[in-house]
């Protein structure tokens, strides 16, 4: 729902990848089904259930001119009934199968995740079909689910964290999708109609930008064959994405007012795109900058001066577009006296660049750390996806690590004086500041 | 689709977890979990210490989670960040949670590296150092906590409000992270009197998940925890109890960051209990039937599809605590409908609930997903260990935590009825409505914009 957050998600499954020797045994398949939907599969038969990861590029920049949110709105229908099943019915019918489906529309994709019971996976995909192929947008469920909607909109409109996130999202991308809330407004929701519904569900399930995985308790040709039945009817292509729009944030201050007893800061510039050679040092960069507990950044704001919980930061490749970006919480009285201390780290990456030291812990770091994210069916069905999504190849894996070994320190130095720019962050704060105001 | 509404049987009986479990005492009282999961590389040490915010002594509030934060300072062998930085060095994660019941503390790393993380985790149960000014400045980072998640947040001053209005003399009724007031004054001395006293190996429970092997965690945990000194006389928890309660407990809270209003109800309950789950197992469905799916529970049906009042409506149910359970209602009203006829509503249907029993449609589907619950959780290990820490903390037995599923499969409707007919008694609970606040309300939106 909110830009920054899930392109983040994105983003981290994207750099997950790696091989110990360990995963050598994680054995990755690829398969393509008669209907031509290409799908990678883990087999792993100890429990018996499978986790089916589907994603669609495009989601909620996909939306029409007036029709923000149509697409999120769509995605959150799409269990409230299907074919002969009303919302309840549908549910139940899902309890009784003791199946688990999730929707959700990102900034770039829509998302659906399914879980099922080896003992009644035909049942279970059938009804997941209907929701996928059949959805049903009856007036009232578009309303009731709108009504939810509409709650959240209006929350948004008070919570600090989604004003920042906003206004910088405002700032940095204008007029463009991703300019403005996937939620959409009060105005263009209301407007919704169940037609825009049907639509929208055309325009983003569509079989050219699918991307599957599959792990568990299924073997290739089951997996072909569920593939084939569940998807194979989609539409095969969708409307035009979104053009690249570069982020315009060029440096200063943005205040809003708001009355709490801390400031939320967000801050930011223009980053660095997936499949730029250089986004592995970017990563590392990043990480030694602010990914971390030991990061430069909690170490300053945080563990020497107490000026904040948390602080982090991020690089967010989005399919059109690229951000650096950081986010924090001071409280109002020290919140200028945390800012200066973020751009102060921002100028002496410049200055003085990163030391080989942390350059080989973060090594280190990365390389221990890949391992630990491939522990459950659910979240390596998750990683396959994003994976695919990224562009990667499924040796991906087993090389990642190498990728990050080979990264030296002047590679890397050169990417921090490339993609930082002390210049042109830009802060938006949210809060009630003493000594500060927008410029 | 007549195929797909019959229900489908996991099986005649509960499927047998896959999960192995063994466990084990050391000499100096500390007990072992050990829970393996082969299917990756990967090993979660937690320890879990057998106090928390319910334990402070009046004035204190907050020095439980103070500590765990003072936790990651240095000992007589690290320095200050260390065991962090060590852990991140190593590729894992750590972190630590406080609760009312219990404090702990995990890493999550490689499997082959748990000697380490133990020889860490021992040290700094006995060995804790800490300078004035480290103490000085991890208080304005809890301080800055508290803005973050309380003081920013109106849900979360609100459910501050409805405990404290809940407890009259239990400690359950304060804040895990302490009034704020009390946080300001809390310092070094206090934080080590709290710590020499209750982390102590005889007041722990170490709980080890992943690819390891019980022999050789039971060998580890006698070389590295097993030296480590008990804490003479230290007893079983007693905290003050509640009075009976007369009056009914009403608050209304205002606040302009809220947008979306709702009245919320917190009742008394039982507790999971050591041999005796059965009343906390009714309750478990009670909340599920009432307040699980929106589109199949009892209060969804009524307040969503039949007479559609509310945007959201739930129930849920706490009944992993040492003393008091707690089961909780809430209800966020449509635009145009008032939080008085939100609540009318609500109180409407819990009695019509009452009247009607269970609907034994709705009862089978939740058997059949208790019964998926047990194969799906294989899948998160993690999980799964946490809630043994969890479970063994608040005084229940390992025996107590295995027989749990058998215990929730046993109930019946009758169960349940009998359960919701005790804990629906307004005399035994606290009512809250959270609202904006009606006169700044314009001038804010307008300051966003």
């Amino acid at each position: 729902m909110k830009p920054f957050i899930s392109v983040i998600a994105g983003a981290t499954l994207a750099i997950v990848g790696a091989i110990s020797p360990v995963f050598a045994q994680i054995d990755v398949q690829e398969i393509t089904t008669e209907a031509g939907i290409t799908a990678w599969l883990v087999e792993e038969h100890s429990i018996p259930f499978t986790a089916l990861e589907l994603r669609f590029k495009g989601g909620t920049s996909l939306d029409r001119a007036g029709k923000r949110g149509e697409i999120n709105l769509m995605m959150a229908t799409l269990e409230e009934g299907a074919a002969d099943l009303d919302a309840q019915g549908f549910a139940k019918a899902r309890d009784s199968l003791a199946a688990r489906f999730d929707f959700d529309a990102n900034t770039d994709s829509v998302s659906i995740s399914a879980r099922f019971l080896t003992e009644n996976r035909d049942e279970a995909v059938a009804l997941l079909r209907m929701a996928i192929m059949e959805p049903r947008f009856d007036q009232a469920a578009v309303d009731r689910v709108r009504g939810q909607v509409l709650s959240n909109i209006e929350s948004n409109t008070t919570s600090p964290n989604e004003i920042a996130s906003s206004t910088l999202n405002a700032l940095a991308f204008g007029d463009h999708p991703y300019g403005s809330s996937p939620s959409g407004t009060t105005e263009t929701v209301s407007g919704l109609t169940p037609e825009d519904m049907s639509t929208a569900h055309t325009r983003a399930l569509v079989k050219d930008r699918l991307y599957v995985s599959a792990v568990g308790d299924i073997t290739e040709p089951e997996l072909a064959e569920l593939l084939d039945g569940l998807l194979g009817d989609l539409p095969q292509f969708g409307p035009e994405l979104p053009p690249y729009v570069a982020p315009a944030l060029t440096g200063g201050v943005t205040v809003v007012p708001f009355e709490t007893p801390q400031s939320v800061v967000m801050f930011g510039h223009s980053g660095i795109k997936r499949d730029d050679p250089d986004f592995i040092p970017a990563y590392i960069a990043n990480e030694i900058i602010g990914g971390t507990r030991e990061s430069r950044l909690m170490q300053e704001v945080r563990e020497k001066r107490g000026l904040t919980y948390g602080i982090g930061s991020y690089l967010v490749p989005y399919a059109q577009s690229e951000v650096v970006l950081g986010q924090f919480s001071s409280g109002n009285a020290v919140t200028a006296q945390a800012i200066d201390v973020v751009k102060d780290e921002w100028r002496k990456l410049i200055d003085d660049g990163i030391s080989a030291e942390e350059l080989e812990e973060a090594k280190t770091y990365l390389t221990g750390a890949y391992a630990l994210r491939f522990d459950g069916n659910a979240p390596i069905a998750s990683i396959l996806v994003g994976m695919q999504m990224s562009g990667l190849e499924r040796d991906y894996i087993v090389h990642r690590n190498d990728l990050v070994n080979a990264v030296t320190l002047d590679d890397l130095n050169r990417v921090v004086r490339e993609l930082y720019k002390p210049e042109e962050l830009t802060f938006v704060v949210v809060g009630q500041p003493d000594d500060l105001k927008s410029d | 689709m007549k195929t797909l509404l019959s229900a489908f049987f996991i099986g005649l009986a509960l499927p047998v977890a896959a999960a192995d479990i063994s466990s084990f005492s050391l000499d100096n009282g500390m007990q072992v979990v050990v829970v393996e999961d082969h299917r990756a590389p990967v090993v979660v040490q937690t320890v879990w210490y057998k106090v928390g915010a319910a334990d402070e002594v009046p004035g204190k509030s907050g020095i439980a989670h103070f500590l765990e934060h003072l936790m990651f300072k240095g000992t007589d062998k690290m320095k200050a960040g260390e065991l962090s930085a060590t852990v991140t060095r190593n590729g894992g994660s750590d972190n630590a949670f406080t609760s009312w019941d219990y404090t702990a503390y995990y890493q999550r790393v490689a499997a082959d590296r748990l000697p380490l993380m133990m020889e860490m985790e021992a040290d700094r149960m006995r060995g804790l150092q800490m300078t004035e000014d480290d103490v000085a400045t991890e208080r304005n980072v809890v301080l800055a906590e508290r803005n973050q998640r309380t003081d920013s947040d109106p849900d979360a001053l609100f459910r501050e409000q409805m405990r404290a209005a809940q407890f009259l003399n239990h400690g359950y009724s304060i804040p895990i992270i302490g009034w704020r007031h009390e946080i300001e004054q809390l310092n070094r001395e206090d934080a080590f009197a709290f710590y020499r006293q209750y982390y102590a190996p005889n007041n722990a429970i170490l709980v080890v998940a992943g690819d390891v092997d019980p022999d050789e965690v039971k060998s580890l945990a006698e070389t590295y925890y097993g030296p480590i000194e008990p804490t003479v006389g230290l007893q079983d928890r007693v905290r003050p109890t509640e009075p009976p309660q007369l009056a009914e407990r009403r608050m209304t809270m205002r606040d302009a960051r809220v947008s979306q209003p709702y009245v919320t109800r917190s009742y008394i309950a039982t507790e999971r209990n050591p041999g005796d789950q059965s009343e906390a197992a009714a309750l478990e469905f009670l909340a599920s039937l009432l307040g699980g799916d929106g589109a199949t529970s009892y209060l969804g049906q009524a307040l969503m599809f039949e007479d559609p009042k509310a945007i959201y409506v739930s129930a849920f149910y706490n009944g992993t605590s040492v003393d008091l359970g707690s089961f909780g209602l809430v209800i966020a009203p449509v635009p145009g409908v008032s939080l008085e006829e939100a609540e009318i509503a609500l109180d409407a249907t819990i009695a019509k609930f009452l009247e009607e029993g269970v609907d034994l449609e709705q009862f089978d589907r939740l058997k059949t997903q208790l019964r998926a619950s047990l194969i799906y959780e294989q899948d998160n290990i993690e999980s799964l260990a946490r809630g043994y820490g969890q479970d063994l903390t608040i005084g229940l037995s390992i025996e107590d935590v295995k027989a749990w599923p058998e215990v929730l499969d046993a109930v019946t409707p009758e169960d349940v009825m009998a359960a919701a007919r005790r804990v629906f008694n307004k005399s035994n609970a606290v009512t809250g409505f959270l609202m904006p606040e009606i006169a700044s309300e314009d001038m804010q939106k307008d300051a966003v914009q």
